[in-house]
């Protein structure tokens, strides 16, 4: 066990949970952002208050799976220790694909490919 | 001096949560990075840590406060169809901006990259209280979750500012006005 693992007072588990969910809802974030961007079926779904259009389903919906990955994680590691640096490397990747996935001109490159 | 109750509003958006928003990044930073350097004695006080957790929820709370006015009340306006036959477009923000080429951009890129980035910052600033609250001083003992506390709290640095400069951007070009007028000074 290296010394990042070993327990420090509180274990890691309820901390890499909050950072693991937090890029798997930005994940969501940017999936359904593009995803409605892309597919006119996906964007006429995901309008669930007519005056927002689809970014209300799309950020309704990207929340709700962040807070229920954040409660399933905090329950499946609660009083864990978990390897952070899988962690942070798996919640950053997931981040900088999302941050990709929002820019609309990087939304047009993968439509045309 | 007057001002319609929806410019009050984006003022309320953007000056009151967006900037007080980004105001405090610096802060945040600086004692986030602060338990880095000086180790699980910073902060030196309860009374501190407290301050700062407080700062912290703050600071996520104004987050939400300005994605969600943002998205459920000022993105309502400024999206809304002009009935057909408008040729004053200057109630309809989106569709004025649409109806040149030499504006159009301010849509298809501004509006369109800030009403979805801007909501990484609430859900990463939520995460960096919590993490904070949660482990206070001993953040210091955790290196690698207070990286991604840092790494996450600049992510959201980059969103609200990307966010508040097409934001500014786009309240000059095709401003958010109407509704009633509120007198905010009479002249004698």
């Amino acid at each position: 066990m290296s010394a990042e693992h070993q327990p420090i007072g509180l274990p890691t588990g309820p901390g890499a949970a909050a950072i693991l969910a937090a890029g798997i809802g930005s994940l969501a974030l940017g999936v359904f952002s593009f995803a409605g961007d892309a597919v006119p079926a996906i964007n006429r779904a995901f309008i669930f208050w007519q005056p927002s259009g689809a970014l209300s389903g799309v950020t309704i919906t990207a929340i709700v799976i962040w807070l229920v990955s954040w409660f399933g994680l905090s329950r499946r590691w609660a009083g864990r220790d978990v390897a952070l640096g899988t962690v942070n490397v798996a919640a950053f990747v997931m981040l900088v694909v999302a941050l990709l996935l929002t820019f609309p001109p990087f939304m047009d490159l993968l439509q045309e490919i | 001096m007057e001002i319609s109750y929806r410019d009050m509003i984006t003022v309320l958006h953007g000056m009151g949560f967006g900037v007080l928003f980004m105001l405090a990044f610096s802060g945040a930073i600086g004692v986030i990075y602060a338990t880095t350097v000086v180790g699980p004695q910073w902060p030196r006080s309860q009374w501190d840590n407290a301050m700062f957790r407080f700062y912290l929820i703050s600071m996520a709370a104004l987050a939400w406060l300005a994605t969600i006015s943002g998205a459920y009340i000022i993105y309502p306006w400024y999206r809304a169809v002009p009935p057909a036959g408008t040729t004053d477009l200057s109630a309809y923000p989106r569709a004025l901006l649409l109806s040149s080429p030499r504006t159009a951009g301010w849509h298809d890129i501004g509006m369109e990259w800030k009403e979805h980035i801007a909501w990484f910052t609430p859900i990463a600033m939520t995460m960096v209280a919590y993490v904070f609250i949660k482990y206070g001083p001993r953040l210091a003992l955790h290196r690698q979750m207070r990286n991604a506390v840092l790494g996450f709290t600049a992510v959201a640095f980059f969103s609200t500012a990307v966010a508040g400069l097409f934001g500014a951007f786009l309240n000059k070009y095709a401003p958010v006005r109407g509704g009633p007028d509120i007198v905010l000074m009479q002249e004698k």
